[in-house]
């Protein structure tokens, strides 16, 4: 089953529930099998079925509730958390951070928290990104820099206790 | 300041999605200015961070079974059920390889046939006597291959054409008699070969225009004969041709 793991864990970052996220797989892959003939060869397998996968989530009772809460400004360009002015030693990340990181993560809201793992953790490209989220690629980047800014903040928020 | 311009820009640098030329000039940057660079290099931490803390969900393994199960036999109840598809992928696959296999052969059959007929236009060429009847006029040329060749075949009008007929010849491939005939356009020698289509076992293809040898070469068949076109002139002229042949025949 092509990435089955990866799609698992993505599910299960979305959904913060194992149950939650065995059933969104399920969907996706009953999705992804009935509409194979929309996938058209040639094209992103990848962004394909995450974005299947994403969309099933959104319209979930956990997927509308969790977007339903982002705040209105998450896209808008006035609202700009605050950079963060410690210096940069204090940021260091060790590998003993992971678990800080990961709840980091769990803190921020999905959008921040997908843009991310598809970047980090999938390591897709922006263009891939675009295709998956459904949205411009410039709003990929402005999205992708926001949410590294509040994962930022909120690591160190979470390191000062 | 310098750097307003590139502290925008590390994020895509640190993802790679910096173009190139834009990416070596942020590099130099990168040299000179230390808040630029620590900068960058809490963007990779931070990315590095985020790569590692992303694993952190593993499926079950029960689970996996489910899916697996659920995706290699939906509703199969029966043996034939699981394996019709097997077969049926199987015996396509033996299809397309076979057909496959006979266009290459045929391929090669076509291209054996438009060789010889290319030498044999060559020889005609090159020979001192090119042609056993010696005549312009079809009425003459056609009859004299009846008792020669076991077929017959029409030959156009060529007044009001830029093309003479010069004579005609027997002709054979695969051990079975054709006609050949000699048209001439302007210093331009043409061989009109025609022979039956299953004298040629398949190799008379379809109808085609292509180059063999740097010779132009027509061909087609219709009604049982195979035509071909063969010659140095231009590949306007042995279309022309080939059209009036097309209509006589």
């Amino acid at each position: 089953m092509p990435l089955f793991d990866r799609l698992y864990n993505f599910a299960h970052w979305l959904t913060q529930d194992r149950e939650e996220a065995e059933d969104l797989v399920q969907e996706t892959y009953a999705k992804a099998l009935k509409g194979f003939r929309s996938f058209q060869p040639g094209t992103n397998f990848r962004a394909w079925i995450y974005q299947i996968l994403r969309n099933t989530f959104l319209t979930s009772r956990t997927g509308s509730k969790a977007t339903a809460t982002v705040p209105l400004e998450l896209e808008s360009d006035d609202e700009v958390l605050p950079v963060a002015s410690d210096t940069p030693e204090s940021i260091l990340l060790q590998r003993s951070d992971q678990q800080l990181v990961q709840e980091a993560l769990d803190r921020l809201p999905v959008p921040y928290r997908e843009v991310l793992l598809l970047c980090e953790f999938e390591e897709m490209s922006y263009q891939e990104i675009s295709a998956t989220l459904g949205v411009p690629m410039g709003t990929v980047m402005s999205r992708l820099s926001r949410a590294r800014r509040a994962l930022r903040n909120t690591v160190q928020h979470l390191q000062k206790n | 300041m310098a750097c307003e311009r590139w502290t925008e820009k590390l994020d895509a640098y640190a993802d790679g999605e910096l173009p190139a030329a834009e990416a070596r000039e942020l590099d130099e940057h990168l040299r000179g200015c230390a808040s630029c660079a620590a900068e960058g290099l809490r963007k990779v931490q931070l990315k590095r961070a985020v790569q590692a803390a992303g694993q952190k969900f593993t499926p079950d393994p029960a689970f996996r079974n489910r899916i697996q199960r659920s995706i290699a036999a939906p509703r199969s109840s029966s043996w034939k059920r699981r394996w019709l598809p097997v077969v049926v992928t199987a015996m396509a696959a033996v299809l397309i390889a076979s057909a496959f296999l006979l266009t290459q052969s045929q391929r090669r059959g076509e291209r054996q046939l438009m060789s010889e007929l290319v030498d044999q236009h060559v020889a005609t060429l090159a020979s001192s006597n090119p042609v056993d009847v010696v005549s312009t006029d079809r009425h003459t040329v056609k009859p004299w291959f009846e008792g020669k060749i076991p077929f017959t075949f029409n030959l156009p009008e060529l007044q009001g054409s830029p093309f003479a007929l010069a004579g005609g010849r027997v002709a054979y491939v695969k051990q079975s008699p054709g006609a050949e005939l000699i048209f001439r356009i302007r210093q331009h020698q043409i061989s009109v070969f025609i022979f039956q289509e299953r004298a040629l076992e398949g190799a008379g293809g379809s109808e085609s225009a292509r180059t063999a040898l740097s010779f132009e070469v027509r061909s087609w068949c219709r009604n049982g004969l195979c035509y071909f076109v063969i010659g140095d002139a231009g590949a306007q002229d042995l279309g022309q041709l080939a059209e009036l042949l097309k209509a006589a025949g």
